[in-house]
């Protein structure tokens, strides 16, 4: 088992992400430090993701690192059969770690086991996503000074969305969080995961409107609605626009809120917020290049 | 007085395994699992036989074959009662129930149609979660395999 390799939010303990964290504000204070210098980096995205990729690579180049890989399956010799094993051996041979992003399940962790060659997973299919999950708590940290002792509201498609599965996950590793779930009935977070919350000492309510909670909260998480999640479409007409952020809904809300997004946006959060300076999700964006900058420095054992 | 009837009907193997307390309705799929469909020498097997512990049960005898503990685990998850008696000179040489392993590795499908396991040439690993209603984790997409849900490869 490699230890270095990042491919679960759940390998890493809280100890262990808060001191990401804490590197990461080292990055942010400082992001072009050329400690990559005489490193290569393999970032394999098995699937396009543009904004994840685009991340990845301002964090290395900014860090003097180079990079080698694929953007999309297709150009590469995996269209021709070849299978993850070699590909991953082959690769380990031509660089320092791999970033890599792969639309089955497992396939990270299985990669990471292959040799000695760290992995950091940018997404295995709907499994995991851990440098999102990273940057959201850099977000949160970064907007409230703790970790401990919010109302956070996590609002849209809480049934399918990874992303807020591996948030919530996460943060009940720290204390008294209230969790406040505005969803669609049929898009309510998993029973398993209210399950979860409420064995790790914490709270949560659900609702199905955002204002009926928006001005009690410190963090309002925003995701997106997708129409193929519905069964019935006259359903997601009813309610898709019951999910939309407006600027003149943040009013009376309180002072310290501020608004994620995991981007990129469609239309849930109408662009009249993005000048509200409770609107954090530019910045956010911009936190995962440190925090993937932080990671970097600390698989590679620079830090 | 059941130890007994098993006694007696074991007696009448002179080298093999007795896989005795299979739960009703599931000899025909211990016989798969074990792959003994193809075995060449004798094999008895009785199905919903009277049981004072379980009520119904199922039991196979195998002549001339013994098990390795990968092989006794893989019965455990579709049959964690199962006792195996192996008789080598018409004695019984050892006595011994199945327990199902805390992981469980190259024997079984994951259910997530998915996971990288079910795409490419990888052992299959899992943990296991839930013993009493069988549960398994999968080591590489990390989701969940129930008892009725499990395939074997
Ligand atoms: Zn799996």
């Amino acid at each position: 088992m490699n230890n270095r390799s990042l491919i679960s939010i759940n390998d890493y303990s809280k100890e262990e992400i808060l001191q990401v964290l804490k590197t990461a504000e080292e990055f942010e204070a400082n992001p072009r430090q050329k400690i990559l210098k005489n490193h290569v980096i393999a970032s394999l995205f098995f699937e396009p993701s543009t904004r994840t990729r685009l991340s990845f690579e301002s964090a290395i180049n900014q860090l003097g690192g180079r990079i080698i890989g694929f953007t999309d399956a297709s150009s590469s010799s995996v269209k021709k059969g070849e299978s993850l094993r070699d590909t991953i051996e082959t690769v380990s041979l031509y660089s320092d770690l791999i970033v890599m992003r792969h639309p089955l399940e497992g396939s990270a962790r299985f990669a990471s086991e292959i040799n000695d060659t760290p992995v950091i997973n940018a997404g295995d299919g709907a499994n995991q996503h851990p440098t999102q999950c990273l940057l959201d708590l850099y977000s949160i940290k970064q907007t409230q000074n703790r970790l401990d002792n919010l109302d956070i509201a996590l609002v849209g498609d809480l049934k399918y969305g990874r992303t807020v599965h591996s948030l919530v996950i996460a943060m009940s590793m720290f204390k008294n969080i209230r969790f406040h779930l505005v969803s669609p009935i049929e898009l309510k977070l998993p029973r398993s995961i209210k399950d979860f919350i409420v064995a790790n000492g914490h709270s949560y309510k659900q609702y199905t409107d955002i204002s009926a909670v928006i001005n009690n909260i410190d963090i309002l998480y925003m995701t997106r609605i997708q129409q193929e999640r519905f069964a019935d479409q006259l359903e997601y007409e009813r309610v898709k626009n019951s999910y939309v952020l407006e600027n003149s809904m943040l009013d009376n809300s309180r002072d310290n809120l501020r608004i994620l997004h995991p981007m990129p946006r469609v239309n849930e959060i109408d662009e009249n917020v993005d000048s509200n300076k409770k609107a954090h999700y530019f910045q956010q964006a911009q936190n995962g290049v440190f925090v993937r900058q932080a990671l970097l420095a600390t698989i590679l054992g620079l830090r | 007085m059941e130890n007994k009837k098993t006694e007696l009907k074991v007696s009448a193997l002179e080298n093999g395994t007795v896989i005795d307390h299979i739960p009703a309705g599931h000899v025909l799929q211990v016989m798969r699992i074990l792959n003994l469909e193809n075995f060449e020498d004798q094999i008895y097997f009785g199905a919903n036989l009277d049981s004072k512990k379980y009520g119904k049960k199922g039991i196979i005898k195998v002549t001339n074959r013994f098990f390795k503990d990968v092989e006794i685990n893989k019965i455990s998850l579709v049959a964690p009662t199962a006792t195996l008696i192996e008789i080598r000179d018409f004695d019984v040489t050892k006595k011994s129930g199945v327990n199902i392993p805390d992981t469980v590795e190259g024997f079984a499908k994951c259910i997530n149609p998915k996971c990288i396991t079910n795409h490419q040439q990888i052992t299959t690993k899992f943990y296991v979660t839930d013993k009493v209603d069988l549960k398994m984790k999968c080591h590489y997409c990390e989701k969940i395999t129930k008892k009725d849900d499990v395939e074997f490869l």
